[in-house]
């Protein structure tokens, strides 16, 4: 039969939509990559780009909708640091995030989050929700 | 945890010290204020000395870039110097080191001024 690996941490988090959720979610992946033995750089790009998660989920997402909640969950298994943010908005359509790369995207002030996430983790999944959206970011805890 | 910016002037160009984080909120908002004061009092050569900034976000990368953009638009020029690895790295993954002029040290980058 096939068995999933058990995570060895697991915690799940259910926050409000203000920018404490930010700071909280930020603190918790900066202790869950820790925990995980990344190096400092590492674990504080991963804590960055899990506050820009939570950031896109309580001002894109929730809209700071005080009756919408924020659900963040970081979960590490011996291969993987796993961390999932999940907000009760409309949704996103994350193909329709102009290139910051690009000429034109370049000097734009915004668009950076969703493009960092990619960059710096080793998968990034979206997922809609009914209502929602739900971000997936995982790191791969053996390849430093 | 927010930014702290002190201001230097020297030999006609603006150095702005940063310091803490430079993140969505406050500190993305001192930076802002700060170029913003700097333009308004006539400074067209504005340097952001940032060896103390230990974390930056998006918002941050945003706020670097819209001081860059208003220098240039108020026709001055803006200078980066002293970055450390961690923000080094994301300037190189956004490619942003391709649009902003970054100077080792200080000296490097008042001489760079003209």
């Amino acid at each position: 039969m096939f068995a999933l690996t058990q995570p060895e941490l697991h915690e799940a988090l259910t926050l409000p939509s203000t920018l404490s959720t930010v700071e909280t979610v930020e603190l918790k992946a900066t202790e869950f990559a820790q925990k995980a033995g990344f190096d400092e750089d590492t674990a504080s790009q991963i804590s960055m780009v899990s506050r820009e998660a939570a950031v896109n989920a309580v001002l894109h997402g929730n809209k700071t909708a005080p009756d919408k909640k924020v659900r963040a969950t970081f979960s590490l298994t011996p291969e993987t640091l796993t961390i999932q943010i999940a907000d009760e908005g409309e949704g996103f359509d994350p193909s329709a995030i102009p290139d910051p790369l690009s000429p034109e995207g370049l000097l734009k002030p915004s668009g950076r989050g969703v493009f960092l996430m990619r960059a710096i983790m080793d998968e990034v999944n979206f997922r809609q929700l009914s209502p929602g959206a739900e971000i997936t970011l995982v790191k791969h805890r053996n390849r430093e | 945890m927010s930014m702290n910016v002190k201001i230097r002037h020297v030999g006609g160009i603006t150095v702005l010290d940063l310091s803490g984080r430079i993140t969505l909120g406050e500190g993305s908002i001192g930076l802002r204020d700060a170029v913003r004061d700097a333009l308004a009092a006539g400074s067209k050569k504005i340097l952001l000395n940032v060896a103390d900034v230990n974390y930056i976000d998006s918002a941050g990368l945003g706020e670097l870039v819209g001081a860059y953009t208003s220098v240039k638009n108020a026709g001055g020029d803006l200078k980066l110097m002293n970055l450390s690895k961690k923000v080094k790295d994301l300037l190189v993954i956004t490619k942003l080191l391709t649009v902003f002029d970054v100077k080792e040290n200080e000296k490097d980058a008042i001489a760079a001024f003209g």
